[in-house]
Formats: C-alpha cells, structure tokens, sequence
C-alpha cells in the first residue's frame, strides 16, 4: 500500500505558488527524501500532509487517509518534527516529552520507559529537568527529534532534522532514522537542504525547486543521468598511445584530455582504475596520480535547475521577491 | 465528537505548570481589581448609588462585579494565549495531535478557568479587608459556579478572536471595542437601570450581564433576575461559546 499519495498538490499563498501542482507516491517502509533550497516548497508540502495547512487544489492521502476530510485518521498516523522549534520553554524537556506521550495516548509505564529511551539516545537525559527556554538551539533540536519518535507513528515527517546539528550529533540521528526505517518499518518523509543527507539517507529523493519537482529517483539513478564517475589520471610522456588505447575501450563513456589529465567519466570507476593504470604502463606513460570523483546530489540538483543548492543570493531573492508580491496584493 | 479526557487533563495540567513557574504574573494580575475595589468602593462607598436595592451598601454592590471583571479579563487572555503558543510554534504540536479540536478547546478552557477561578478567590479573599462578607459557605460555592461559566464563556471567545488573528497586535483592538464594553456594560460597577433605553438593550445581550448578576445573587442575596434564570442563560451561553469556539479552531490554520 502507498503510504502516502499526492496527486496535483497545490498551494497558493496571496497570488504566490508556493507548491504547484505535486504529484507523488511514497511506499510503505520507505525513506523518501525531499531536496531542495529554502523556499522549494518542502515545507509546505509536509504542512499539507500533515494537516496544518489545507491545500489550495489537489489531493492529497497519508497512510490512506484523506489530508482534508479524514485530519483525525491521518494525525493519528504521523509524526512531525517541525523545522522551527515547536517546544514550551516553560516546560522542562521531560514535561516536554510527557504532554507529546498523553496527547498521543500512551500508558503511564510505556511513557516513561520511551522517555528515558529517547532521551538517551539525543543524551539529554542530565537536562531533563531543565526548563527548555535554557537549552541551547542544539538542545532543542534534539528534544524535538526525540518528541518525534516517542509514538512510533507510521509515517513519520521530519522538516530538516539536523539543522545547525554538529556532525556528532547528525551522525547519531542518521543512524537512529535509518534504524527506525529499517527495523520499525517507519516510512520516513524528510526534508532538506543538505545533499549528503539526502544520498546517506533516502530510498528515494525528490529534488524541489520553486514548487515544482525537477526530478525523483533513487539518489545512485539520479547520479548516473550524469554519466557516472570521474576518473583523472595525470600521466607524463608521450600519451597518444593511452590516448587511442582508452578510445577503444567501450566502458569509457566521455574523454577530455587537458594539458596531460585525463577525465574519464565511467560507471563504477573504483573497479577500472587498476585496468587504467596497466593500459598506461603498457603504453609506456607513468601515471603520476589518479583521482576518483563520484557525482554528488549537488551536481544532480545544477543538471536539473541550472544552479547549486547552496546558491544563498539567489533563494534569497526569490524569497524577497514572493514576499513583496505578497505585500502587493494585500 | 469525540472527548479526549487525557488530552484535556494534560493541557490543564501544562496551564497549571507554567501558572506556577509565573507566579509574579498571576499576583501582578490581581492588581487592577484590588485597586478598583479600593478606590471604587472606598471612594464611593457613602454614597446613595440610585437605582441599588434597599440599603446595600457600594462595597457589597461592587465585589461580585469586580469579581466578574477579573473572570471577563483574565479569559479573554488566557484564550488570546494561544497567539503566544503560534508565536512561539508550540501551537504546531498542539495541532497536529490525534486529539479532536473540541478537546483541545476544553483543555484550554479547563486550564484557564482553573486560573480565573483561582484569582477570583484570591479577590474573594482579599475583599474582606474592605468588609465585604457573603451571606454564607454555600454563597461562595454556589458563586464558583457562575465564575466558572463567566470564564468559560470569555475564554471562549479568546480563543475565537484568537482563531481569526494572526498575531497579538489586535490585542488591544479586542480589549478597547470588546473587553471594555462587555465590562461597562455589564452591571459590574452600577446598576443598569440608570442607563438610556439602548444602552441598557446592549446590557441585555451582553453576557457578563448574567454572570455578575448571578454572581451577585449568589453572594449577597441581590439580583435583577432570579438567580436561577441567570444560571440556565450562562450555562446555554458558556455552551455555545465551547462549541463556537472549536468550530473556529477546527477551522484556523497553525503555521
């Protein structure tokens, strides 16, 4: 079954498209990533299936249920870890924790184990009964990450999980998503900006920009519509016998030779370098250094938009610019 | 319609908390009444208030209605609250729990009438310093009952005009064009019976007019309408008001 169904999703903010026209699905049991710069629309489209946001035109369905008529069935089915904080500072971390536990309906002795057990695992357990308005932004983060899971939902969202989280950190949540995924048969939808996250991570990652989908595949398929990896090679003497002994091989998808490097770009490179290296011995060059380069996310996201994510100006602007039509039709 | 009792006790329980961790907040607020109960009542006590029944004193006239402004004012906030809630982002968790809206509005309306209920004792309490006395123990509780109904009702509506803005800055649009003539209108501070023709009809469709009325019934034996009257017409208002107000909020957006 699909856990989650999206078919033409539409959100229009004050004449401004926010998320255009959507369409997709996600398995049970998968990690579906959504990547993209501030401002794609990720979060939108997690507030809509998440029900804090009603959709403007489209349909939408998470663990089969309709976001718009069936809320309470598909509320009763998700997590959500807000990109902004969403604590009580007045509360400590543990009440934090208690007030998610009895609004999600759970027993008074399975709280607290699964409390100490998340608490654990984001090590906050020495602030627990500290007042969150004195954690750090971190803290909170973490706290909200381990809110996250206290349910055990079906589907689980999470808008940019380890924002302005240290690698440490990060590092622990991957692996506890990724453990949930796998273990707990959670579907995992998540948002972010970061394209190793996406590739650790995801099954599956969309690529978002301006609130429309570029592209969605598997983050190894995507990469491959790039012509696979790139092997450099710095060669010295005389080359133009390599020269012809690479053109005759088949496996060799793209060649440029500059001033003696040679790129080469090939699936599975790791696998060829050895074979590389010997043509070049036989043809009488000393390879001096090889470099390996696998296609990243990043270079994913240029092929399909045309610039890289971390282009901070220009999602700035775009941003700006949807603001001030926004101010402009009220 | 589902109830979700946990849900409710829980949210009461996070307004008892954070009441307790704000205790400068709830004294600090007990400071208007007490100052319109001294310089009010003091000030006017020896004078002939036209229109009050035989004999009682201004003191006796004005406790219940002072009572009734504190259950207006601090509802009416604590259903504004959920503004800082949004703003603060908690409101997301709120909302996005399996709990019905409904009980998300009478956990809040538990909580924040516990609060109300709360201070209005402490005024309760306090008013005795300027010789005010109830007829009796079951004068108090049968009071409670109204008090809880008043804050119901105006935590009610909080939570309405707390569905329809976006942030706190219609805050004192609320509190000058609503608050204050649902107060003044009221019957807490003179009897309505001075008033012009039309402004006592505004008097009849406010309805705090009921509460204070009732409250003061219950206390000192002094009302408009039977006492009992004043209870069916608050209990349908406070309903009403529940009900509207999880409509609204069924209907507002979180984020």
């Amino acid at each position: 079954m699909d856990a989650i169904k999206v078919d033409a999703l539409t959100k229009v903010f004050d004449g401004f498209t926010a998320v255009d026209a959507v369409t997709f699905k996600v398995a049970a049991g998968e990690l579906f990533g959504l990547l993209g710069p501030n401002g794609a629309g990720k979060t939108t489209t997690v507030n809509m299936l998440s029900t804090l946001l009603a959709p403007t035109s489209g349909f939408a369905a998470v663990a089969g249920h309709d976001v718009v008529r069936e809320k309470d069935r598909v509320r009763r089915s998700i997590g959500v870890v807000f990109q902004e904080p969403a604590l009580d500072g007045k509360l400590t971390g543990r009440e934090n924790l208690e007030f998610h536990a009895m609004m999600y309906g759970i027993g008074k002795a399975e709280r607290r184990r699964r409390i100490d057990d998340v608490l654990g695992l984001v090590e906050l357990e020495e602030k627990a009964k500290t007042l969150v308005e004195n954690y750090s932004g971190g803290m909170k983060r973490r706290l909200e990450i381990a809110r996250g899971l206290i349910h055990r939902p079906e589907v689980l969202f999470l808008d940019e999980p380890t924002l302005g989280l240290d690698a440490q950190t990060r590092r622990n949540i991957w692996d506890y998503v990724r453990r949930l995924n796998r273990e707990g048969g959670v579907t995992v939808v998540l948002t972010t900006h970061y394209m190793e996250e996406a590739d650790f991570l995801c099954g599956r990652v969309a690529i978002m920009d301006h609130g429309r989908f570029a592209a969605m595949d598997a983050p190894s398929r995507l990469k491959d519509v790039l012509g696979g990896d790139v092997v450099s090679l710095e060669v010295e003497g005389d080359s133009a016998a390599f020269a012809a002994a690479i053109r005759s091989f088949d496996w060799v998808r793209t060649s440029k030779i500059v001033d003696g490097v040679f790129a080469l770009t090939m699936e599975k490179g790791e696998r060829r370098i050895p074979e590389l290296v010997r043509t070049a011995q036989n043809a009488g060059v000393a390879v001096r250094c090889v470099h390996l380069r696998k296609p990243s996310l990043e270079d994913v996201f240029l092929h399909y938009t045309g610039r890289t994510i971390r282009d901070e100006d220009a999602g700035l602007n775009e941003r700006n610019r949807a603001m001030l039509r926004g101010h402009g039709r009220r | 319609m589902v109830i979700n009792t946990t849900a409710i006790y829980v949210l009461w329980l996070r307004e008892m908390k954070r009441a307790l961790r704000a205790r400068s907040r709830v004294v600090g607020s007990l400071a208007m009444p007490l100052f319109f109960l001294a310089f009010l009542g003091l000030g006017f006590n020896r004078m002939a208030v036209p229109g009050m029944t035989g004999g009682v004193k201004y003191i006796r006239y004005l406790v219940p209605g002072i009572i009734g402004m504190t259950m207006l004012f601090t509802s009416v906030m604590g259903g504004l609250s959920v503004l800082w809630d949004k703003e603060f982002g908690f409101l997301k968790e709120i909302m996005v729990a399996p709990v019905s809206r409904v009980s998300l509005v009478l956990g809040r309306i538990a909580g924040g009438a516990t609060t109300a209920l709360i201070q209005g004792i402490l005024i309760l309490g306090l008013s005795t310093v300027f010789g005010f006395r109830a007829l009796g123990p079951a004068a108090y509780l049968l009071a409670f009952v109204f008090m809880i109904l008043v804050a119901t009702t105006f935590l009610g509506l909080g939570l309405i005009f707390a569905s329809r803005m976006k942030d706190m800055q219609g805050f004192s649009l609320v509190m000058n064009f609503v608050v204050f003539p649902i107060f003044f209108l009221s019957g807490a501070l003179y009897p309505l019976g001075n008033l012009q023709p039309w402004v006592s009809f505004l008097s009849y469709v406010d309805p705090l007019t009921y509460g204070v009325d009732g409250i003061r019934g219950a206390l000192i034996g002094v009302s408009v309408f039977p006492v009992a009257f004043d209870l069916v017409v608050c209990s349908a208002i406070a309903a009403t008001m529940v009900a509207l107000g999880a409509y609204f909020f069924e209907k507002s957006e979180a984020v």
